[in-house]
């Protein structure tokens, strides 16, 4: 009886799989209704129902029955500390190109099943297997775009072409700078004709002293303050996204922009799937998705970041459809793309990155120093951080000194009375 | 019998006990044990010797603190006072209002100040207005103490105005009927008799303002650091938890001395006569 019984159930079990192998696909995805799908993406990054746009995650939810729980983040360093400590998992993430070369490197992300995105034949062939992801296999671009600098033309006289612009002492107190080590550093190693990339440490000291020499014209270091500051005309000049520009000028149109003649970033932001994903054949549905031309177009009409798909760029009904800026022609400028740095490339980034931000100015510029091409990057920063150093110190001990002195007044007094 | 009621109140507490170990003990281990080690988990000191190169944060956080708790107590204490010698239903909505704007988000706040401060913001547009020369407040030290005075304001006013509420007011009398003026009832009786309400505010106040990091970002411009922000960018930016975990542990051990030092200052107020 009781092998009679063992027999039939490895019977079932081996017709289990032929069940499944015969089933079809569509079956597949009605059996991931009800699930869950985690997305982390950048903030403001998605259509999301605003002014009668698309609301993607809604739509996705609606043709497919996966409730998508959304997250944001504000930057890649931010993305990847959260990740890394782990605790929350996630499936479909949306980082840079520097950011997904490291991801890959730490083994931190999993290989796509292209088969389950058709829509991938929108991605032009000049989008795929960039730097950040040679094989091709780990990512589906999203957005492409480039940095640039954004000036007010009510701030500004003459249009700026260079990214000196942003240490021209004309405008001091009026500039907005990058608040994230990778970006404010690619500016200046523009300016002196350097590899973003570079892996030798005095090229990055030497780029840090330029940054330093920056704080003559006192500059706001910004995130997304950027767009209150520069729709109200708080700022002449600031270095930012293309696409955030669009949607900047849509509510000052005194704004202008240029790309510098130095040479900008050009950067990638795609989808990514996590390691250790529990819904992946969800996160490829929601990944083709993206890529379906509505819902890429809504996409890049709602973030104006330029967009990777063919079906979209190509759409004569597309609002941003030929724009210069977004699409410019290739090679009308200098671009460069960011790679994975090393670790101890990183660290000096962010040490360098401590020292700019705590650094204060002498009074003279010594900006000739840096664009006589002899950049030995060297300034007198111990002396003026040891003289704001010795000026908060002793405020500091004066109020010390006048607290202990106040206790010991009272201390002798009330000895005094007692003898009294 | 007694045996039974000790075993039933380390029950009664041990929620509690659980409570502090898990994220009170737990984390602050951690602090330490990130501070002394590498990343890749080796001990080292290299982390504590770093932390010379953010002496000038230091000092300058230490002093906008000791600024910012100081315009606090100035303006919470008469505040307090006025507030407790109004009637119980005054008393109530004042302290309502002293706390209205807690229950908005704190980011939100110091956000809108931006708007408010900034050179076409509400109060420079108004100047112009009126013909005076705009003001530039945003993005200077200034603006981040406003900052801090502004958003740590009713940590001050709480504490003062429950140890005022509950002063007796016989002892005023009595101030007055020995022939004190009104200043000497103020400095004789009022400000000793609310001095633990003063401590707790002034560590309430100045603990968040040593450690804030938001206020200094929008307010600040980021163009210089608080120490709240270095550390902020270890652990977000940088990746670096050990040099962030030991920056921690100083600015922790730094204000337990401060505390330390103020509970023994205010231990003595008890007995001793401004």
């Amino acid at each position: 009886m009781k092998k009679l019984f063992s027999v039939f159930l490895s019977a079932i079990i081996s017709f289990v799989p032929f069940i499944f192998a015969f089933a079809k696909e569509s079956d597949d995805i009605d059996s991931l209704k009800g699930t869950k799908l985690y997305v982390y993406n950048w903030g403001e990054y998605i259509s999301d129902g605003e002014d009668d746009s698309l609301d993607v995650n809604k739509a996705f939810t609606e043709k497919y029955g996966i409730e998508v729980i959304y997250n944001t983040f504000d930057n890649n360093e931010s993305m990847y500390s959260k990740l890394k400590s782990g605790g929350i998992s996630y499936d479909v993430v949306i980082p840079s190109d520097y950011m997904i070369e490291r991801m890959i490197k730490e083994n931190m992300l999993e290989k796509i099943n292209f088969n389950n995105i058709p829509n991938f034949k929108y991605i032009p062939e000049k989008y795929r297997k960039l730097a950040y992801d040679p094989t091709g296999e780990y990512s589906v671009p999203y957005t492409v775009s480039f940095v640039g600098l954004i000036y007010n033309t009510k701030l500004v006289d003459e249009a700026p072409d260079s990214w000196l612009a942003l240490w021209d002492e004309e405008y001091t107190n009026n500039i907005l700078m990058f608040n994230n080590p990778r970006d404010a550093f690619a500016i200046a190693q523009s300016i002196l004709g350097m590899d973003y990339n570079n892996e030798s440490a005095p090229a990055w000291i030497t780029a840090a002293a330029l940054l330093k020499e920056q704080k003559i014209v006192n500059p706001v270091y910004v995130n997304d303050e950027v767009f209150l500051k520069m729709e109200a005309g708080e700022a002449a000049l600031a270095p930012y996204f293309v696409g955030d520009f669009l949607s900047m000028q849509e509510n000052n149109p005194d704004l202008d922009f240029v790309y510098p003649k130095e040479g900008v970033n050009y950067f990638v932001d795609a989808a990514c799937i996590l390691k250790g994903a529990k819904n992946k054949r969800a996160a490829e549905l929601y990944i083709n998705f993206l890529n379906e031309p509505e819902v890429a177009k809504a996409n890049a009409e709602y973030i104006c970041y330029g967009s990777p798909n063919e079906a979209v760029y190509n759409d004569p009904d597309y609002e941003y459809y030929q724009d210069e800026l977004l699409y410019p022609e290739e090679g009308a400028f200098k671009t460069q793309i960011y790679t994975n740095l090393s670790p101890e490339i990183l660290a000096l980034q962010s040490t360098l990155w401590d020292d700019v931000k705590n650094y204060i100015p002498s009074g003279d510029s010594n900006l000739s120093l840096f664009l006589g091409g002899d950049s030995s990057g060297t300034t007198d920063e111990g002396e003026k951080m040891t003289s704001e150093t010795r000026k908060y110190g002793l405020y500091i001990g004066i109020f010390v000194l006048l607290c202990l002195a106040y206790i010991i007044f009272r201390f002798a007094r009330k000895q005094y009375r007692e003898k009294v | 019998m007694r045996n039974q009621s000790a075993l039933r109140s380390k029950l009664v507490s041990s929620p509690y006990i659980l409570w502090a170990i898990l994220f009170i003990i737990a984390p602050m281990i951690f602090v330490v044990y990130y501070s002394f080690t590498t990343a890749s988990g080796d001990f080292t000191l290299d982390n504590i010797k770093f932390l010379s190169k953010y002496l000038p944060t230091f000092l300058r956080s230490i002093w906008f603190g000791i600024v910012a708790t100081l315009i606090c107590l100035l303006i919470a204490f008469p505040t307090s006072y006025i507030i407790s010698q109004k009637s119980d239903k005054m008393q109530r909505t004042l302290i309502l209002l002293v706390m209205l704007p807690m229950w908005m988000s704190f980011l939100i706040r110091t956000y809108s100040w931006m708007a408010i401060l900034q050179d076409t913001g509400l109060i420079n547009s108004f100047l112009i207005k009126i013909g005076i020369d705009p003001v530039h407040m945003i993005n200077t030290g200034g603006a981040v103490i406003l900052g801090m005075v502004y958003n740590f304001l009713p940590y001050m006013i709480m504490p003062i105005y429950s140890v005022m509420a509950k002063l007796d007011f016989s002892m005023i009398e009595a101030c007055q009927d020995l022939g004190g003026n009104k200043i000497n009832v103020i400095r004789r009786c009022i400000i000793p008799l609310s001095m633990p309400g003063i401590v707790s505010g002034i560590t309430m106040v100045f603990v968040p303002s040593v450690s804030t990091f938001y206020i200094s970002q929008k307010l600040g411009g980021g163009s210089f650091d608080l120490i709240g922000d270095v550390i902020e960018r270890q652990f977000q930016q940088s990746y670096n938890y050990n040099l962030g975990a030991s920056l921690s542990l100083v600015l922790m051990i730094l204000i337990l001395v401060c505390m330390a030092v103020m509970n023994r200052f205010s231990g003595d107020e008890g007995e001793m006569v401004i």
